[in-house]
């Protein structure tokens, strides 16, 4: 594959390859074990907005396979204070490195950038749009804990509007048949050119404004932070924030093996005394983010990963 | 006579120019906007509106002359009239029938109705590209962002 821009640009076998590789590459992602495959490369990691896992775990998976980074740095000390275009940015970046991973608040900048870049682009979130590296994380978290993607109940919670982890998740679940329940307040609802365009997908799918009632069905429960800058004020937002969020108690009847997931930051809505449950997922998600990043970097660099690694082969 | 033929008298036949029939009833102005036909310009433009029209109950002509509209022209007007014929005329016979035709794309016609989308950015120089979904009804989504575009919208953001 050459660059990663949505989830469309991976089949379903790609994606099951692409989670296979990254589960063969867990013991080089906590250093147990030295595989420089991508020795002698180099990603340009382009963060035009805030980050921390994504480029962190971009970073820590170029240098586990051997590989080197080159940082932007902060957009204020860049060229593109100055005006510079993201065509030229891209276009400069191009000639440093052989894959480059970007996070713009534009919608579409990285599409811009592949149409642009001679090299594979790594879709780091693009203003509302995609987040294809955390989807492929997140569905690796699932797999991991379920055996499967297949035919799962997932229940979505919190801010589903703004939320672009969401949208490119509820896409990818769906190609997995699974049934998709959808808790929001009522502002934050999943937009209805998603939820139209998941049905014509054969999604089933529940709307819901409550989070509770569908907790003890869950195969997996996907938290996300509700903004307070979404509303209009303080009392409103604690008290819509305070429905949607999660305790240990809330746990007491759902699935063995339910898990929480959450793609961080959190802020309230996930209670710390739920870290210590067996339910808990999501820094090992955030861990995750490092291993599917390393799979994804070798796909889109086309450097196979071997079939089996370490164990004494 | 029969009803199509007087709505074609309803204006004098041309001696050189293109003719735009089967433009959707009410929508004439909308395309001389778009072709850049509606402001001060050296070449008379008649245009008849809401005439009968058994296609299509109701439908706009328009006549320019001493102007043969290019493929380029024609291209903008499959946005508003995907199902117009047009006809350039030489000589007051009909030389040459030209296709409108969306194809899949739409390449520097329009600029994205999404004030976020990336292809907006200040002197960006890569084309505006629009993926046509469908042309029945018309369909248009941003190749960069992704997001459906509104038509109504999309007309006032011609390039």
């Amino acid at each position: 594959m050459s660059s990663l821009i949505t989830m469309d640009d991976l089949s379903d076998e790609d994606i099951q390859e692409v989670l296979d590789a990254a589960e063969r590459l867990l013991p080089v992602a906590k250093g147990d074990i030295h595989l420089p495959l991508l020795q002698g490369r180099i990603l340009g990691n382009l963060f035009f907005e805030p980050s921390t896992r994504t480029r962190m775990s971009f970073e820590t998976a170029m240098k586990r396979l051997g590989g080197e980074v080159v940082n932007l740095g902060a957009v204020a000390s860049s060229s593109v204070v100055k005006g510079e275009t993201l065509y030229d940015t891209i276009r400069m970046v191009d000639g440093y490195a052989d894959i480059i991973a970007l996070r713009h608040p534009r919608q579409g900048a990285a599409q811009y950038a592949a149409d642009a870049a001679e090299v594979p682009i790594a879709n780091g979130g693009d203003g509302a749009g995609h987040h294809p590296t955390q989807t492929m994380l997140d569905l690796f978290t699932i797999r991991q804990a379920h055996g499967r993607l297949d035919g799962l109940r997932v229940v979505m919670a919190g801010d589903l509007r703004y939320g672009r982890t969401v949208h490119s998740l509820a896409h990818a679940l769906v190609r997995f048949n699974c049934e998709l329940v959808f808790a929001s307040p009522e502002g934050l609802k999943m937009p209805t050119e998603i939820v139209e365009d998941l049905e014509v997908h054969g999604a089933i799918i529940l709307e819901s404004d409550d989070l509770q009632n569908h907790i003890d069905d869950a195969d997996v429960l996907y938290m996300t932070r509700i903004q307070k800058e979404r509303f209009p004020d303080e009392d409103e937002y604690r008290k819509v924030a305070g429905s949607f969020s999660l305790s240990a108690d809330n746990l007491t009847n759902v699935k063995e093996g339910m898990i929480v997931m959450h793609p961080l930051p959190r802020v309230d809505e996930i209670s710390p005394d739920v870290d210590k449950t067996r339910h808990a997922r999501y820094f090992e998600q955030a861990f995750n983010g490092v291993v599917t990043r390393m799979a994804l970097l070798c796909r889109m660099l086309g450097v196979e990963v071997p079939a089996k690694i370490g164990g004494g082969a | 006579m029969s009803a199509p033929e007087t709505s074609m008298r309803r204006v004098t036949a041309i001696n050189n120019g293109t003719v735009i029939d089967h433009v959707p009833a009410g929508k004439a102005l909308l395309v001389l906007k778009m072709l850049g036909l509606d402001g001060e310009m050296a070449t008379p433009v008649s245009m008849v509106m809401n005439v009968p029209s058994k296609k299509m109950g109701g439908k706009d002509i328009i006549k320019v002359e001493d102007r043969e509209l290019t493929q380029h022209e024609l291209d903008r007007l499959a946005l508003i009239a995907p199902n117009a014929s047009v006809a350039i005329i030489r000589a007051y016979t009909v030389a040459e029938k030209r296709v409108i035709n969306l194809g899949d794309e739409v390449v520097n016609v329009v600029y994205c109705t999404f004030a976020n989308c990336a292809s907006l950015g200040d002197r960006e120089p890569l084309p505006h590209r629009m993926k046509v979904v469908s042309v029945e009804p018309l369909n248009l989504r941003c190749h960069y962002c992704g997001r459906p575009q509104d038509i109504s919208e999309l007309v006032e953001n011609l390039l």
